[in-house]
């Protein structure tokens, strides 16, 4: 595991499992995984995501990523209406490695329900979260 | 998710495991059985398969057949080829093969993250327990191996909530077999560039018996766990909505992959294998 790790942005709404959400102002949300995520699963080979129009419920998984003989569910932070996905994870899973807040974004969606994110972890508790984890 | 089980030493309650036995079982229907109990069930289970037939190529999730396959050979023979639910590489399996299967919630072991290196951590020292005293045993990588020959091959899969590390452990190998399989391009460093029976070795080898093997397996999870045989049909209900996402590849989509000329096979993202 890297001793560097792990980047907490703040402005990001985060669950348990490791997944961060942005809420955009025209009503988008942005979904990746987190840097914690990332650096625990080791490179990432494969990367399997829904289509658009696909209907994503808050916990519950929308794909997968394959690092180290692995598959491993990702998991929406919230519900609603996959608008885009990200495409160049398909030649280049590995931008969720070097940049999972910025270019390793993996799904966009159109929130059914905003409030939802107000039960989310914020980066502080986020942080305070996977610190308890890794401290085991 | 299931905590109930019997007290250990100094008290400390393990946790339940279920154990499933089962001979010459078809490694489709394995597969299948194995989805379901990640998916659709909250118990902790061990699935032990002695053997299988007919000899099949297994894949990983996302493996591209024309990298991975010598498909012309395939198709002669009718070898089955089955696309797995989890990651990895590529194995040919048969009758010489033994599966052990481990599926818990991830509460299961406590401290241990639900994160691929953690968790095979953790069943390399559970594996050491019981191969130490056959042969010098080691993770390799994500392999099983005595000295730098690997006798078994990983794959996990991991769930909000649940994890799979399932093995297949090469008590014998038909060295024909591996004839239909190429050498893959992501490999292993150790393997060293390694043909397939000079990077392999055979259990049978190392341990006096296939029995010596499966009670050890045992025997070293109930360190951890309180296993209970487990019949089957007593546990599982009929959950005709369930689809499985191992698949058996047909005839039709291996002949499409040798007439498209290397191109994408099934759709699958284009990734080394």
């Amino acid at each position: 595991m890297s001793g560097m790790c792990c980047a907490v942005p703040d402005g990001l709404k985060y669950t348990q499992s490791h997944e961060w959400v942005k809420l955009h102002e025209d009503g988008v949300a942005t979904v990746g995984i987190t840097d914690h995520a990332q650096d625990h699963l080791g490179e990432v080979v494969f990367v399997e995501l829904p289509e658009t129009g696909a209907q994503v419920s808050a916990g519950g998984s929308f794909g997968n990523v394959e690092s180290v003989k692995a598959t491993s569910d990702v998991n929406s932070p919230i519900s609603g209406e996959v608008v885009e996905i990200n495409s160049k994870l398909s030649e280049t899973p590995g931008l969720i490695n070097t940049s999972p807040y910025e270019d390793g974004w993996m799904i966009k969606v159109k929130p059914s329900s905003p409030a939802e994110a107000d039960g989310l972890l914020d980066a502080a508790k986020y942080t305070k979260h996977r610190e308890e984890e890794d401290a085991h | 998710m299931s905590v109930t089980g019997s007290a250990g030493a100094r008290g400390a309650a393990r946790p339940l495991m279920r154990l499933v036995t089962m001979s010459g079982a078809p490694i489709l229907r394995q597969l299948h059985l194995e989805e379901r109990l990640l998916r659709r069930t909250a118990d902790n289970w061990c699935v032990i398969n002695d053997g299988t037939a007919p000899p099949t190529i297994v894949m990983g999730v996302s493996g591209r057949v024309s990298e991975l396959v010598e498909i012309e050979p395939v198709l002669r023979d009718r070898v089955p080829v089955v696309r797995r639910y989890s990651g990895g590489g590529t194995v040919i399996v048969d009758q010489g093969t033994v599966f052990v299967t481990i599926i818990c919630d991830k509460s299961a072991v406590a401290g241990l993250q639900p994160f691929p290196r953690d968790i095979m951590s953790w069943s390399g020292q559970l594996y050491g327990k019981v191969f130490d005293r056959f042969g010098e045993f080691h993770l390799r990588e994500n392999d099983y191996a005595f000295s730098h020959r690997k006798f078994g091959g990983n794959a996990q899969s991991i769930t909000k909530n649940r994890w799979v590390h399932h093995t297949s452990f090469l008590w014998d190998y038909d060295v024909e077999n591996m004839d239909y399989l190429k050498i893959p391009k992501r490999a292993p460093e150790y393997r060293l560039a390694r043909n397939h029976t000079e990077f392999l070795c055979r259990m049978k080898e190392y341990m006096p018996s296939r029995s010596v093997f499966t009670d050890g397996v045992i025997t070293a999870l109930g360190e951890q766990f309180s296993v209970q045989p487990t019949d089957l049909e007593t546990v599982l209900s009929n959950d005709e909505e369930f689809v499985p996402s191992t698949k058996l590849l047909s005839q039709q989509d291996l002949e499409e992959i040798v007439s498209s000329k290397g191109s994408s096979s099934l759709g699958v993202q284009e990734v080394e294998a």
